[in-house]
């Protein structure tokens, strides 16, 4: 990066170090530190739309669909969720291909499954096979997306379930004397109000996806695990810049970059809930009213 | 070839008892269930010692966070923020790195080598790993129902002239366990969960001795079939699930024996997974 690099091999002390970590894979794991904050930037409001979408189907008056939400938001309870993490790339893999497959080549005759292989016609490959490494990765994120949304849509959808629960039926009941259509009392009434009951398990999720992105790892996503392992590990001369195994170093710095991110999440969380907290029938509000008085 | 002989072969695998080879191809769906669930005995020993191991620094760790000396409760806060504040996959690699890194030979302590070689190997590291973790979560919610007393007990031992260490053992201790237990049933679900991620963090499988999820996925990437081996690796996890709430809904009624009907706590699962 800087012209006095040219030639690692003299240099020494700060002016290696210095060139040391602005060489190009250290800047590709500088990006990768954005695309972890990108993934949870993208996966966290997509998250909360699936639950949504959760609470709702397993509130709905329709006999199939609430099944379907209760199904959903039970399923990740009683499974680890780096199974659905590993289970949910290759399945939504094959579920592309295959789709894509039936509709791009219809007359193709042999089996997709041959023994232990997938086949699909070349032109139903995701991403298709003449891709850049970049498109790779895009996909490869992309699917990571989905994948974070659906698991932590169930997990968003138990608490926002919850949270409509503990809205005062009451209200909900003032609501329908008013004359109020059931939407109305929905939009109206309900949702405006079941967000201090949904904001500590939402906060509390939040720190949790925090703390599950080190698992883009498994997804085969160059992330900041993969980059740590990569250039941690210790280089020979062969090298520009030899050293040992530096790789407890880089997990220390991962780990600082978690606890930051958790510390300073939890900060804000903090001053979120007492902001919302402030007027409400809650315990914490009425603890706020108190030491107002 | 028939089922019971795969599970004779098989349903000890993953300990190093029974054939040594795994199947290459033609796998079989009783091949898949045996293997599995040879696999989920690594998971039921690391689960099960983290727990009983982690219950009693726990309660250390919640006795030193609620502590009115800073040398007590320091320690304990920085104890419980590193380990909660950051993800356990992180924890794992950062834990294997820092044990490859000790001397192979064994360390000198007062003329006596301590060998450092076992650290390494999944068993012991991983398991130190999950029992400070376990230690942590678990540290905190006891915190919390400690917080939680409510202040009439506390009165009420000070009344009847119970203090010191028998108001604690006596009055504080088994409320603080009542009122946590619901939160600590969902902490020893999920740390079974997180037993998981063992063999996907940096820990080596000797001999390829790895627990469900590990055999899973061989079996996975063998028939690029992800339909079969991870819905068995759900159905074992759902299981040890319904036994774990039953064992704690237990000791959860133990503790809940004295009071009216209606005012047990129930125990409730909650999301509350990756760590």
């Amino acid at each position: 990066m800087f012209a006095s690099c040219a030639d690692p091999s003299t240099l020494e002390g700060l002016n290696w170090l210095a060139c040391y970590l602005t060489t190009g894979k250290h800047l590709d794991f500088y990006w990768s530190f954005l695309v972890v904050l990108l993934l949870l930037a993208v996966t966290a409001p997509l998250a909360l739309g699936m639950g949504f979408l959760g609470a709702m189907a397993a509130r709905s008056p329709f006999g199939p669909l609430r099944l379907l939400g209760r199904t959903y938001t039970a399923m990740v309870r009683g499974v680890p969720d780096i199974v659905f993490f590993l289970f949910f790339v290759i399945a939504l893999d094959q579920g592309l291909e295959w789709t894509l497959h039936q509709i791009v080549c219809p007359d193709w005759t042999d089996p997709i499954r041959q023994g232990t292989e997938f086949r699909v016609c070349p032109e139903a490959k995701i991403p298709s096979g003449g891709a850049s490494a970049f498109w790779y990765q895009v996909d490869g994120f992309v699917r990571a997306v989905i994948t974070f949304a659906l698991v932590f849509g169930a997990f968003a959808a138990n608490v926002i379930y919850g949270a409509m629960q503990a809205v005062p039926k009451a209200q909900l009941e003032t609501g329908e004397a008013y004359g109020m259509s059931p939407r109305q009392v929905f939009a109206r009434v309900l949702v405006p109000q079941m967000w201090i009951f949904a904001l500590p398990g939402l906060s509390n999720l939040w720190v949790i996806l925090i703390k599950a992105t080190p698992l883009l790892f498994l997804l085969g996503v160059q992330d900041i695990v993969y980059w740590a392992r990569e250039l941690g590990g210790s280089k020979t001369n062969a090298y520009e810049y030899p050293h040992p195994d530096w790789r407890l170093w880089y997990f220390l710095g991962l780990m600082v970059f978690y606890l930051l991110a958790t510390w300073a999440s939890e900060r804000v969380l903090g001053r979120l809930t007492a902001r919302l907290s402030r007027g409400q029938a809650t315990a914490a509000g009425e603890a706020m009213r108190k030491a107002g008085a | 070839m028939s089922c019971w002989q795969t599970i004779g072969d098989y349903a000890f695998r993953s300990i190093g008892i029974g054939e040594r080879l795994l199947p290459r191809s033609d796998f079989t769906l009783c091949q898949q269930f045996t293997l599995i669930g040879s696999g989920l005995i690594w998971n039921l020993y690391f689960g099960v010692l983290a727990l009983v191991a982690g219950f009693f620094l726990a309660n250390a760790v919640a006795l030193g966070k609620a502590s009115r000396n800073p040398w007590a409760r320091k320690p304990a806060e920085a104890f419980v923020f590193v380990f909660r504040g950051s993800p356990l996959f992180i924890q794992f690699f950062l834990a294997y790195e820092t044990f490859v890194m000790l001397p192979r030979a064994g360390i000198d302590i007062l003329g006596i080598t301590v060998e450092t070689d076992w650290l390494t190997k999944a068993w012991a590291g991983a398991l130190i790993v999950l029992f400070l973790n376990t230690s942590a979560y678990a540290g905190e919610i006891f915190y919390g129902a400690l917080q939680s007393i409510p202040k009439g007990d506390l009165e009420a031992a000070d009344a009847y002239g119970i203090t010191g260490w028998k108001r604690f053992r006596r009055i504080q201790w088994p409320t603080m366990l009542r009122l946590a237990w619901p939160a600590y049933t969902n902490e020893a679900i999920f740390l079974f969960h997180a037993t998981t991620l063992v063999f996907f963090s940096g820990f080596p499988a000797f001999q390829q001795r790895g627990d469900a999820l590990y055999y899973a996925n061989y079996f996975a990437d063998k028939t690029f079939n992800p339909f079969i081996p991870y819905p068995i690796v759900a159905v074992y996890f759902i299981c040890l699930t319904l036994v774990v709430t039953a064992v704690y809904g237990t000791i959860n009624r133990r503790l809940n024996r004295h009071l009216p009907q209606n005012q047990r706590v129930r125990i409730r699962l909650r999301p509350q997974v990756i760590r």
